[in-house]
């Protein structure tokens, strides 16, 4: 291990990103607080605040809790099977992660709301029916999202496993509890903290989702009380301090994420095919199970969406096409720009000695209030460039570092492993810089990449990427334009901008997720 | 590597070469005014027609955004204009200090109150009411008690984001000035969810969610005039129906002074005016020669148009929000 300058040089990319992230979190924060306190209110948290945290904090540690964990048995289900349609269904149950929100709410409600196909069946049952709305809602919404998210990233945990342990305890004889406690438990260890970190601090910021499925005040998130702030009471002090909590709660979980994951440490493998999965009937019923009913309650809202979007597919014009391509360059765009800030910030969390501070700094920006970050990047550039004009860059660089926290998610845990396996080679081989790249990490990383890239491309064509301060009206994307549907009474054409959408973005994401599997296949 | 990104910059930024030699009249605005479907087109042409000038939108979410905007920029704003405030944020856009009067006079408004604000100019406007299917709800509530007793579910906005929320709140306090708080309690039940704004919420109504939406008398307009659909309709209430006015008003500051006085006296014309009841669905501040669009003489006519001036709208607002807290976290 070289220590001293050699060691900060090689980490210099890495701080960079990190100082990057930093400055766009905090920064903004700062200059947010900063103009609040110039227009001379007292940031300080009333009541109301305080009632606003706990049910953030509550809605957050249930909707990661219960996406992680009924995460586990889909992910084992779909890591030891393999089925006709197998490929296409992980793609398919990935999309709700990609919905715009309010896309993913009327799917669900098509399901499980008041005139939903749920109810339909109580009450046709002669049972009394059921309410999405209130708490319950708010975490079926956040699990509805993000349990997909969750699958993929310990799917990925369980293919991490090299495939000479599986035999090995094969040959020993092991049933499915030992191979739990000697594989999979080290395994989930590793991966499931930083899967539920993710979760919980998407869940912090949430907005939308927390207040339409919510039913009421009671529902109120942090994010919320930010936006009342700045919009109902123009009070910026208490908008950043709202939004300071919100970055220090994720920083809280990421510590306590930190304390609990314990490196699995199964050393290196061949990178031979799994063997073929075993288990009697009973197993088989069990992964059977896990699969239908997630498909199943993945993939009916999805359905119901798509159906209802199809009428209104013939009403979209040129302009939603015209949306649609420049949604398109913003996600390419966005996309390499992710990774280009991913690869060295997850570069100097797996090797630095810092590694834990790099991967909290990467968390950041799930937690940071996207209000809070546009009103602190108009100040900042306010004076410096006109504000429509610095509407791309700032678009593009906002929606790389959004995605930026699942693209470390996805690389940093290989890429310890890489550390961990082939660190000490590649050293004794002076294996260093671009060719340790090209000959050792990028080799071993393309299926995490290429997920990454899928992910961060997704959800740049579907953010609404309107820091509406920066919007100048005219350069119009498909989100946008979807809204502006809403907004003009048109409901059905928003729901066929909402299929092109999910379209565009599913597709993104198929295209590069498979480039990467298809490329760590054929080895 | 100069192409793609050229490419790139291209498709995003289509509209850069403006005319360069014509003057500039920046107009901040919400961002549904400029949509395709909202008056901004037919407005920009209109008045580019006759101005010489280059009109540009710039959008900035909904009002409270709009005016949040302002008091960021403060008086470097490049506003010359600003179109979309309603009568709930003038109070604090006349407190900024970065309005001028409008100094258009002699405009006989077709409103149901008397208007005679200096500084803020109305250019449309139209009373909230909850809005239902014919075919699903037969006998609609008469009143806000009559709501709460029945067992029909409404979806209404935040008013902590959005304006009709906030007009919500303000009909309630308006109409039940020291019972408020019971009435609230009264339609807990009734309230299947607040929204973050109009849009979810009207998406709930029309996907079926809901039996009536917090929206606007004209609403029905739409259905029946786009749509050819006549089974949306717009409750009446005995209280009275609170009103929205929206305004705009000109940055005292602007350098292009003159081009704001004549875009001011522009908004009150039958030009600007003929293209609002099809585009904002609203009533125009002025009924243009020809008359309101066939159909909307089908909307209801509320009896009575509540409406707190606006400095007490300003002051009332946070009682009657601690109100609706208190009494929805029940």
């Amino acid at each position: 291990m070289a220590g001293g300058p050699v060691a900060v040089t090689r980490h210099l990319p890495g701080l960079a990103v990190a100082a990057l992230i930093l400055a766009l979190g905090l920064g903004t924060l700062a200059a947010v607080l900063w103009r609040g306190l110039a227009e001379g209110a007292g940031a300080a948290l009333g009541p109301a605040d305080l009632q606003a945290i706990r049910f953030t904090l509550w809605q957050a540690i249930l909707s990661a809790t219960l996406s992680a964990g009924l995460a586990i048995p889909v992910a084992r289900a779909f890591a030891r099977r393999r089925f006709p349609g197998r490929a296409a269904l992980i793609l398919l149950t990935g999309a709700p992660f990609i919905l715009p929100v309010i896309v993913a709410v009327l799917g669900l409600l098509a399901v499980f709301g008041r005139g939903g196909l749920v109810n339909g069946a109580l009450v046709w049952a002669g049972l009394p029916p059921v309410s999405i709305y209130g708490l319950q809602g708010v975490v079926l919404a956040h699990v509805f999202f993000n349990l997909p998210l969750a699958v993929r990233l310990i799917l990925q945990g369980w293919g991490a496993i090299p495939a000479e342990r599986f035999r090995l305890a094969e040959s020993l004889g092991f049933g499915p509890a030992e191979v739990a406690r000697h594989l999979e438990r080290p395994m989930l260890r590793a991966v499931l903290p930083g899967v539920w970190v993710a979760i919980f601090v998407i869940c912090l910021s949430s907005f939308a989702v927390a207040l339409t499925l919510g039913g009421g005040p009671r529902a109120t998130t942090v994010e919320l009380a930010i936006y009342q702030a700045f919009r109902f009471d123009f009070d910026l002090g208490r908008a950043a301090l709202l939004a300071g909590v919100q970055i220090a709660l994720c920083l809280g979980a990421a510590a306590l994420a930190a304390g609990v994951a314990r490196p699995a440490g199964f050393g290196a493998g061949m990178d031979r095919p799994l063997p073929a999965p075993g288990g009697g009937v009973w197993l088989r019923l069990q992964d059977a199970l896990a699969i239908g009913a997630a498909a199943l309650f993945l993939l009916l809202p999805l359905a119901l969406v798509a159906l209802s979007g199809l009428p209104g597919l013939t009403q979209l014009g040129p302009a939603a096409l015209a949306a649609a391509g420049r949604s398109l360059a913003l996600a390419l765009a966005s996309t390499a720009l992710c990774l280009a800030l991913a690869l060295p910030l997850a570069d100097a969390a797996a090797r630095s000695p810092f590694g834990r501070w790099f991967e909290a700094v990467g968390l950041i920006p799930l937690a940071t209030s996207s209000l809070v970050l546009g009103t602190g990047l108009f100040l900042i550039l306010r004076g410096q460039v006109a504000p429509a004009q610095a509407a791309l860059p700032v678009t593009m660089l906002v929606n790389a570092v959004m995605a930026l926290p699942f693209a470390l998610r996805a690389v940093l845990p290989p890429l310890r492993d890489v550390q961990a396996d082939y660190g000490r080679l590649a050293a004794a081989l002076d294996l260093r810089g671009a060719a340790r790249w090209r000959l050792l990490v990028l080799p071993r990383l393309r299926a995490p990449i290429g997920f990454s890239a899928g992910l961060a491309a997704a959800l740049s064509a579907g953010d609404l990427g309107v820091i509406t301060l920066f919007a100048d009206g005219r350069s119009e994307t498909l989100p946008l334009h979807l809204y502006r549907l809403m907004g003009a009474y048109r409901m059905e054409a928003a729901m066929g901008a909402a299929l092109l959408l999910t379209a565009l973005s599913l597709g993104l994401f198929w295209i590069f997720d498979r480039g990467g599997r298809h490329g760590a296949a054929t080895r | 590597m100069i192409r793609p990104i050229s490419t790139l910059t291209a498709l995003l930024l289509p509209v850069a070469a403006a005319a360069q030699d014509r003057p500039v009249l920046t107009v901040y605005t919400y961002d549904s005014f400029v949509s395709d479907w909202g008056p901004g087109p037919q407005v920009e042409t209109a008045f580019e027609a006759i101005c010489g000038c280059d009109l540009v939108f710039v959008a900035a979410g909904d009002g409270a955004e709009l005016l949040a905007r302002l008091r960021l920029e403060g008086a470097t704003t490049e506003a010359d204009v600003v179109l979309g405030l309603d009568s709930n944020l003038t109070a604090a856009a006349t407190a900024t200090g970065l309005f001028a009067d409008h100094g258009v006079t002699d405009v006989d408004f077709d409103m149901p109150v008397v208007w005679d604000d200096p500084m803020f100019l109305p250019y449309d406007w139209g009373y909230f009411a909850f809005v239902y299917d014919r075919t699903r709800v037969a006998e609609p509530p008469a009143d806000f008690p009559a709501l709460a007793a029945s067992d029909l579910k409404i979806v209404i906005q935040d008013p902590r984001a959005s304006t009709p929320g906030l007009g919500l709140l303000l009909w309630v306090k308006a109409a039940y000035p020291d019972r408020a708080a019971e009435i609230w309690q009264g339609l807990a039940d009734n309230i299947l969810t607040v929204t973050p704004g109009w849009s979810e919420a009207y998406g709930l109504f029309t996907e079926g969610e809901a039996d009536m939406v917090l929206s606007y008398t004209t609403s029905p307009a739409y259905h029946l005039i786009a749509e050819g659909d006549d089974s949306k309709a717009a409750a009446s209430f005995a209280e009275g129906h609170y009103l929205q006015v929206e305004v705009a008003g000109k940055i005292a500051s602007s350098a292009e002074s003159d081009l704001a006085d004549r875009f001011m006296a522009f908004i009150v014309t039958p030009d600007f005016q003929s293209v609002i009841p099809e585009t904002n669905w609203m009533y125009p501040a002025v009924t243009p020669p020809g008359g309101l669009p066939a159909g909307f003489e089908t909307m209801i006519a509320p009896v009575q148009a509540l409406l707190y001036p606006p400095g007490e709208a300003e002051d009332i607002r946070d009682e009657a929000l601690a109100e609706w807290q208190a009494a929805l976290s029940r």
